[in-house]
């Protein structure tokens, strides 16, 4: 466990050493990326300013309080893409990653890990000048501020293992972006990326239930501008508890079969 | 004491799509795939005593990066027995994993963007070395190899062979007992493969590491190996001491003539290899040459001559040339 710790910190330490690095070209990242909530802003809070200043139960600075506090958990939840997994098999990168008396999934967690260090000190200047351009309405309780803390992380884990588990679906089929498209098509409408999902009809809304994407969006963005009860916020995080226990055993179950299956190309 | 690597009957096939070109074949391949099976490896046997360095040669395509790979616990055998320091690599155990390296020469682990000195730190905490035992070692390797003044530079801005040494401190760090070595001075220059033929040897030394390389660099394998496993088409042809491979499978000897006169015609002694002015290389048989030596010095005026041993380069290109002949 020491030795996992000392790894998780020094990794993490490489990775904000490594984005410091890239700092500029970090920024620029996360201006391309504010682009898709300011897109889902404007467009909610004009029908929201159309409809009498309010749209699906949101205020037009409820809209801007979701769509600002996306952009940090939009960041929290970058990880290794399946388009990563599928290059380093196709190309035969994962063995010098396998070489260590460590899974490399640790490695990714912790990396990315690190990058968000980075990201939400990139982020607080980027989130000042979004708020004052479109004034968000925040009421927040110190509960709701612990637990957000909490959900970032466990969203961030949540996507790894099921970017992980698609990504490793590659051993199999040796490309998965197809695949990883259609997930990208049902996080976008069941997580509350695109919109709040209680704006959704309810069957999407009951569906998304048993499914693992809202954890990762609307859950933890809804613990800070939502209204949720303490009792609500705290069963969300045993919620995403339940998913990140859920894919670890998947990983774990699948993990040996996968790497009878690396064939190490190249070299 | 039990080897440091045995390898009993090892096979590793392969099963690989195979279709003609054009349309017409691509769609049939869409509901009758063909499958051709390839034998990388094919039923070779070898054990490596501890501290010993052995060259694992044979021309590309021959299954030694394969052997190398199933040897490091990254490729599942398809039959045979395979022990490492007392371990199935395949089952990849963490304490396996802590006392073997695998050094590839066209492949880093070190982090690109930043200086080396991060990424052994890095290192130290994978392999859990403790931080007195890591800073003597790491400390030592950049002494022995030179680097003091790169280590505080980021690793793209490291010439090819400094990246190199760079990434075997890297790999050696948590002093592997084991080392697997996969054309570890490809593309480097003379002076470049020297200084790390020269560490690999000290580390062998000084810590007692066994060592299987392969290396198309006959420099390489000379400097370092006694002995040597040839394979070709997965199957072992020979595994010895190297000056036994030139016994073997040299039944010739390299004759260096200098002569005053350059137009002397030679060919009635041997098969004229090469002409360099007055320099004059002749191949006669083994079996003839203090005759031909004899007869060169009696018959001709001859500034100087030299009897050589054919190089290894020549008597391993002819140990694959006559296995081809023979198929």
């Amino acid at each position: 466990m020491r030795r996992h710790i000392d790894f998780y910190l020094a990794t993490m330490r490489m990775s904000i050493l490594e984005q410091i690095q890239y700092s500029v070209a970090n920024y620029f990242y996360m201006i391309g990326m504010i682009t898709e909530p300011v897109i889902y802003l404007v467009v909610w809070t004009t029908i929201a300013k159309q409809q009498g200043g309010m749209a699906g139960g949101y205020t037009v600075g409820a809209f801007a309080a979701y769509y600002i506090i996306w952009t940090l958990v939009r960041n929290m939840n970058i990880v290794l893409t399946p388009y990563a997994w599928e290059w380093r098999i196709r190309e035969g990168r994962l063995s010098m990653e396998l070489m260590r008396p460590i899974n490399p999934i640790h490695n990714d967690v912790a990396f990315f890990a690190g990058w968000k260090f980075v990201v939400i000190l990139l982020w607080l200047p980027l989130a000042a000048i979004l708020s004052w351009i479109f004034k968000p309405a925040f009421e927040i309780r110190l509960m709701e501020v612990i637990v957000f803390f909490l959900a970032i992380w466990g969203a961030y884990l949540i996507r790894t293992m099921l970017l992980t588990l698609l990504g490793m679906i590659s051993f199999w089929t040796t490309r998965v972006s197809a695949i990883f498209e259609l997930y990208f098509g049902l996080e976008l409408i069941l997580s509350g990326r695109l919109v709040p999902m209680t704006i959704m009809p309810a069957w999407v809304q009951n569906l998304s239930n048993y499914l693992p994407f809202k954890w990762t969006f609307f859950f933890p963005i809804e613990a800070l501008v939502g209204s949720m009860t303490d009792l609500q916020l705290w069963s969300g995080i045993g919620m995403q508890a339940l998913w990140i226990v859920s894919g670890i055993l998947i990983l774990n179950l699948i993990w040996g079969p996968a790497i009878r299956r690396y064939s190490a190309v190249g070299g | 004491m039990p080897p440091a690597i045995s390898v009993s009957n090892l096979s590793k096939h392969y099963k690989v799509p195979e279709r003609e070109g054009g349309m017409k074949a691509a769609v049939t391949s869409l509901f009758n795939r063909k499958y051709r099976t390839v034998k990388a490896v094919d039923d070779i046997s070898f054990d490596i005593e501890p501290g010993e360095i052995v060259g694992f040669l044979g021309p590309n395509g021959a299954g030694k990066t394969t052997t190398l790979k199933v040897l490091s616990g990254l490729l599942y055998s398809t039959s045979g027995r395979v022990n490492v320091l007392g371990f199935e690599p395949a089952k990849r155990p963490h304490d396996y994993l802590r006392q073997v390296a695998l050094v590839m020469g066209n492949r880093n682990q070190l982090s690109w963007d930043l200086p080396a000195i991060d990424s052994f730190e890095l290192q130290r905490s994978i392999y859990g070395i403790p931080a007195p035992e890591f800073k003597t070692t790491r400390d030592d390797f950049i002494d022995l190899l030179e680097l003091k003044d790169l280590v505080n530079k980021p690793i793209r801005n490291l010439s090819l062979g400094e990246r190199m040494k760079m990434e075997i401190v890297g790999a050696l760090l948590h002093r592997p007992r084991v080392l697997f070595l996969d054309e570890p001075t490809i593309g480097l220059d003379v002076t470049m493969q020297r200084r790390i033929r020269a560490f690999i040897r000290e580390y062998n030394q000084r810590w007692g590491a066994t060592v299987l390389l392969t290396s198309h660099y006959m420099a390489d394998v000379e400097a370092l190996c006694r002995r040597i496993i040839v394979i070709h088409h997965g199957q072992t042809l020979f595994d010895g001491e190297l000056n036994n491979l030139v016994t073997q499978f040299s039944s010739y000897k390299t004759l260096g003539v200098s002569l005053p006169n350059p137009e002397i015609d030679l060919s009635q002694y041997g098969e004229v290899l090469t002409r360099d002015g007055a320099r004059v290389t002749l191949r006669v048989p083994k079996a003839k040459t203090s005759q031909v030596t004899a007869n060169l010095l009696s018959d001709l005026q001859v500034d100087d001559l030299t009897v050589e041993d054919t190089p290894i380069d020549d008597v391993i290109d002819s140990v694959f040339t006559s296995t081809e002949e023979a198929k």
